[in-house]
């Protein structure tokens, strides 16, 4: 039996497109696939689905378990299922892999059919407008107009924006979590840290690695041990880990000492394990490349003027990667525009990644969220 | 000290029909420390206003929230940057004046942002305070309902200190409603009247 508020055992789908798809890049892919995961039940009016985008290092595995693997949780599973903040007995809610992932979806390390061969390196750098095109095509598929919510974390808030303006007819409440607008300089140069770790890995091969049957692991540790502490607080780190020692006396060599080193190298075996070079490479430009206001000159309030959503925004005041700041420029262009929004600022310890702990403050706000959208006709 | 931390009352209300009265139907509003959000919504059913509240304890933004009301939660010590020069027609603070540090900026502020501003506050020369005083005691009431050692209220003022800074600042009053309970107060209004409602704006500057 799964654990009470659980949507329980799930299993990812497969959509498969044929119409191609034409990239911000300027590539196109013929076709591609998208999985998916869908908990809880589209109603007659269709108008209760909920598109969450995931971030960084997830996927479309938000919720529920798998029944062959009962340990992998959905990475947002605290937030929704039966009675959760997000409650799928009223949402339909949908995970969904993005375009260049390597969880199912067609990503690098998928077969190119034009060569029989991975794509490694010739896979196209996808973007933020990329994935919510591709997203949108989904909807379709699944007989949904018109989205309830769209919601997201990180770089899943970013996500939620960009449907806000460049799909404002089919959102209808945009839940921007822990987001910016574009990336700082700061937060550009941790991902290049990231990047150069993983090209300069000699497993690199220029990113044809698939051929050679190796993986660039080093560098993937790398660039996630850099990931990981940018996620975290200084004060988390303190709490968590202090200076403690593994053992009680310092061995002076370049071993495991410091709990936190074990910390990291064991997040970044795990990660190792699970995810693909190529897309964490593509992933961190997505994020770098993300910046809907350069297409008004660099005026957020301009280009936010076609959304119609209703937004919820959320920061967390230990954020240092998105901090409260970023969601108070959007907020500004929200309120420039004269759009519904809502802004927490949540005063939690855990930094960046807060937005995956269950803050009851933090919870309880999506849930009387959540709880006020009105779920009538399709046009409502 | 927080600025909106629902100094004096916020139950019962009797500013927010004047309020009310006061501004125009379809009106864009800002309410600074709008509590649980009820003057809002009062607003907006009663005026179809487009309204934003400010709000910085996680209660009342949850609160409003529940209401339906658009809330940003932040903390108008910070000033109110975020916000456009002549953006809304309105802002308001509403009984929470005395409990703001930064007087002067904040009420500045609201004339940068607001066409009008709109201001309730306990009135500390309400006669029952006075007596309060004369017996030696800081004034407890229902409009200052805290004890000295526990109010959120710092800067405690009558309606005649009021209207000596409008006139010293270049605030031009447009209106005055003085209320006891609910009821009107013309006579001797900074000793009879409890409550005060004002509205302003820039005057000649504007």
């Amino acid at each position: 039996m799964p654990p009470e508020g659980s949507v329980g055992v799930v299993s990812p789908k497969l959509a498969h497109f044929d119409e191609p798809i034409e990239l911000k890049s300027g590539a196109r892919l013929d076709s591609y696939d998208l999985a998916y995961e869908t908990y809880g039940a589209l109603n007659a009016a269709r108008s209760n689905a909920v598109l969450v985008c995931h971030a960084l290092n997830a996927s479309h595995h938000v919720a529920g378990v798998y029944a062959d693997d009962p340990e992998n949780v959905g990475w947002w599973d605290n937030l929704i299922g039966p009675g959760k903040p997000v409650d799928t007995n009223r949402f339909f809610v949908i995970g969904v892999n993005n375009l260049g992932g390597c969880h199912g979806s067609t990503g690098p390390s998928s077969i190119n059919p034009a060569t029989g061969r991975p794509w490694g390196a010739d896979f196209p750098v996808v973007t933020v407008d990329d994935w919510v095109q591709a997203q949108a095509r989904l909807a379709t598929r699944l007989g949904i107009e018109r989205f309830a919510a769209v919601m997201g974390g990180s770089l899943g808030a970013m996500q939620a924006l960009q449907w806000a303006i460049s799909q404002p007819e089919r959102v209808r409440h945009s839940i921007v979590i822990a987001a910016a607008p574009k990336l700082s300089a700061q937060n550009i140069a941790f991902n290049e840290v990231a990047r150069q770790a993983i090209t300069t890995d000699p497993d690199f091969h220029g990113g044809n690695y698939y051929s050679y049957g190796v993986v660039p692991r080093r560098g993937l540790r790398i660039a996630r041990m850099i990931g990981h502490i940018t996620y975290l607080s200084d004060d988390t780190m303190a709490e968590k880990f202090g200076r403690e020692l593994r053992e009680d006396t310092l061995k002076f060599n370049f071993d495991v000492e410091f709990q936190i080193e074990s910390y990291l190298r064991h997040q970044a075996d795990k990660f190792a394990e699970r995810f693909d070079a190529n897309t964490y490479l593509r992933i961190t430009k997505a994020l770098d490349y993300f910046d809907p206001a350069a297409a008004c000159g660099g005026d957020l309030s301009a280009t936010l003027k076609p959304a119609k959503a209703g937004f919820l925004l959320v920061s967390f005041t230990s954020d240092w990667r998105f901090s409260p700041a970023r969601s108070r420029e959007i907020i500004k262009a929200l309120v420039d525009n004269r759009l519904g929004v809502s802004y927490a600022e949540i005063d939690a310890p855990h930094g960046h990644d807060a937005f995956l702990m269950d803050d009851p403050r933090y919870h309880n706000l999506i849930q009387t969220y959540f709880g006020n959208i009105v779920l009538q006709g399709p046009g409502t | 000290m927080s600025a909106s931390a629902a100094p004096g009352t916020r139950s019962g209300r009797s500013d927010f029909a004047a309020i009310a009265k006061w501004i125009k139907p379809n009106a864009q509003v800002l309410d600074l420390g709008c509590g649980d959000g009820s003057l809002l919504r009062h607003l907006k059913q009663a005026r179809g206003v487009t309204g934003y509240g400010i709000e910085i304890d996680d209660a009342r933004v949850l609160a409003c929230v529940r209401n339906g009301v658009n809330v940003l939660q932040n903390d108008l010590e910070s000033g109110l940057s975020g916000f456009e020069s002549n953006s809304f027609d309105y802002v308001i603070l509403s009984q929470t004046l005395q409990a703001v540090r930064h007087t002067e900026r904040i009420l500045k502020d609201m004339l940068r942002v607001g066409r009008e501003g709109i201001v309730t506050f306990p009135n500390f020369g309400y006669w029952r305070h006075r007596l309060q005083i004369l017996a030696g005691r800081m004034p407890v009431s229902k409009e200052l309902p805290y004890e000295w050692y526990d109010t959120p209220n710092i800067h405690l003022f009558t309606i005649r200190d009021f209207q000596v800074y409008c006139r010293t600042h270049g605030v031009r009053i447009l209106e005055r409603l003085v209320m006891a309970g609910a009821k009107p107060v013309s006579v001797l209004p900074n000793l009879l009247g409890a409550l005060a409602v004002f509205r302003f704006d820039a005057g000649s500057r504007a």
